[in-house]
């Protein structure tokens, strides 16, 4: 099976799912068709990351620079939370140019 | 008007909670171009003037934000037989919801759907009654039907909203699934949602021409498995199974009163839309109180919370908050009692009696509907 996305990949919020505070809950959630998704404090880094120019390496050495936490430690983390979202319609990829 | 009870208590006196809700339905018109005979609406229909204003609208989705509400689904009848439903929509956005607009497709123009966009809809969801025209057609009660969904079906890719097919299947069309999945592939849907017809109000009219085989119902789930693999990543496939041939009933609405609320196009607040098929039940309307009131302390909400109010077999089940007993408006309809145990549900005394009459519905030679239409006088 071909994987869902690769490090060179660019993923993305497409049309319709978006980052949102909930107020009530004191949380943010992933707003997308028909769903609500509850996000911890990780799942935001990841997604306020996503800005539809940077390739999964970039955004992963990011988020490990921001944490100070080794690449190699967080890489499949993030992976497969994009995966799931990727699974769901609600995170979108683009090859690189 | 009445007034609310001072303290939150279910069925039988007991204490409840209430959590907050995430989803809100709003109905906002039963008028509909469409007659289909398993209609979600209740059998007695709304007239367009007891349709509460679109300020009206407003105001309910700012309190359903405050009370905790997320998300909207804007349905109807057909959402667009009002004039104002762009005004409604930008409401909604005002108040800061998330917006799905649940339509037939018939009758918004693609200069409406383009004003629809600016108002700020975030999803759409086309219904589907069945493949090709002859099938639609006459499904849905609406010559023309077919080629009008697939005309806006094309506006809604070009304008780029997210696009979710909704197909409701039951005996008479779910053999051709795997042409409603190809068609959504087409379509460039991200979503379709396979939902089998759930035998209240208008589809209980229909039940010996709407209710699936045994065999049927099997072919669905595993067309659904293998499609879910086929499409991952590309498409997302929501399916609601066929619960009379189940072993367990649903987790109807995610418990009563838990994570959702129905309001009408009069401003009745329900806890699941077919709820007044409960009749000694008494719902509350926004125009009297507000809807955070009517959520945390009116009786219809209240009544089945919790657990304390359930019967025996579900009471002592440890599967009591997996589906909280299952659907209360089923109960009500099969066993005559909404406290029951969901007859579908295995364990309930009622199933074997529930299964031999879906059975019977099933091999039924009819394919005559009772079509979805208001009553002449009124």
């Amino acid at each position: 099976m071909t994987p869902l996305i690769t490090a060179q990949d660019i993923p993305y919020l497409p049309r319709g799912v978006r980052l949102q505070d909930d107020r009530l809950r004191g949380i943010r959630v992933l707003q997308a068709p028909e769903r609500a998704m509850q996000l911890d404090q990780i799942g935001d880094a990841i997604l306020g990351e996503l800005d539809g120019a940077r390739s999964l390496d970039q955004i992963t050495r990011n988020l490990a620079a921001r944490y100070d936490a080794p690449v190699e430690e967080i890489a499949g983390d993030v992976r497969d939370f994009l995966i799931g979202l990727i699974e769901r319609r609600m995170v979108f990829i683009r090859e690189a140019a | 008007m009445k007034d609310l009870p001072r303290q939150p208590q279910d069925i039988d006196g007991n204490p409840v909670t209430a959590g907050l809700p995430m989803a809100m339905l709003a109905e906002i018109t039963h008028r509909c171009p469409l007659a289909c005979p398993y209609c979600s609406n209740p059998v007695d229909l709304i007239r367009a003037k007891s349709e509460i204003s679109a300020d009206d609208w407003g105001r309910v989705f700012r309190q359903a934000a405050d009370l905790g509400v997320l998300q909207v689904h804007i349905s109807g009848g057909e959402p667009g037989a009002r004039r104002d439903l762009a005004q409604i929509v930008a409401h909604a956005r005002d108040a800061g919801l998330y917006v799905n607009l649940i339509t037939s497709g018939i009758g918004i123009t693609r200069d409406r759907l383009l004003e629809l966009d600016a108002a700020g809809v975030d999803h759409v969801q086309l219904s589907l009654q069945g493949i090709r025209p002859d099938m639609a057609d006459r499904i849905s009660g609406h010559p023309g039907s077919w080629d009008k969904k697939m005309g806006f079906a094309d506006w809604v890719t070009e304008i780029g909203f997210p696009l979710t097919i909704n197909a409701v299947v039951h005996r008479q069309n779910m053999d051709r699934l795997p042409d409603m999945l190809e068609l959504a592939e087409r379509l460039g849907a991200r979503r379709i949602e396979v939902a089998t017809v759930q035998f209240h109000g208008w589809a209980d009219l229909n039940r010996k021409a709407l209710m699936p085989t045994r065999e049927q119902a099997a072919m669905t789930r595993q067309i659904v498995n293998e499609a879910r693999i086929r499409l991952r990543g590309k498409m997302v496939i929501d399916y609601v199974p066929a619960d009379h041939h189940a072993v367990y009933p649903k987790a109807c609405m995610g418990g009563w009163g838990a994570l959702g609320l129905n309001v009408g196009p009069d401003g009745t607040v329900l806890p699941c839309h077919a709820a007044q098929s409960i009749k000694w039940m008494e719902f509350e309307n926004v125009q009297d109180h507000n809807l955070s009131d009517i959520w945390h302390l009116s009786d219809s909400f209240n009544a089945f919370r919790g657990t304390e109010w359930m019967p025996e077999p579900c009471v002592s089940c440890d599967r009591k908050n997996v589906d909280f007993g299952g659907c209360r408006c089923q109960a009500m309809a099969l066993a005559g009692d909404a406290r029951a145990t969901d007859p579908v549900c295995s364990k309930s005394p009622l199933h074997a009696q529930i299964v031999a009459r879906a059975e019977a519905d099933a091999s039924a030679e009819t394919t005559e509907f009772v079509y979805r239409r208001m009553s002449k006088q009124g």
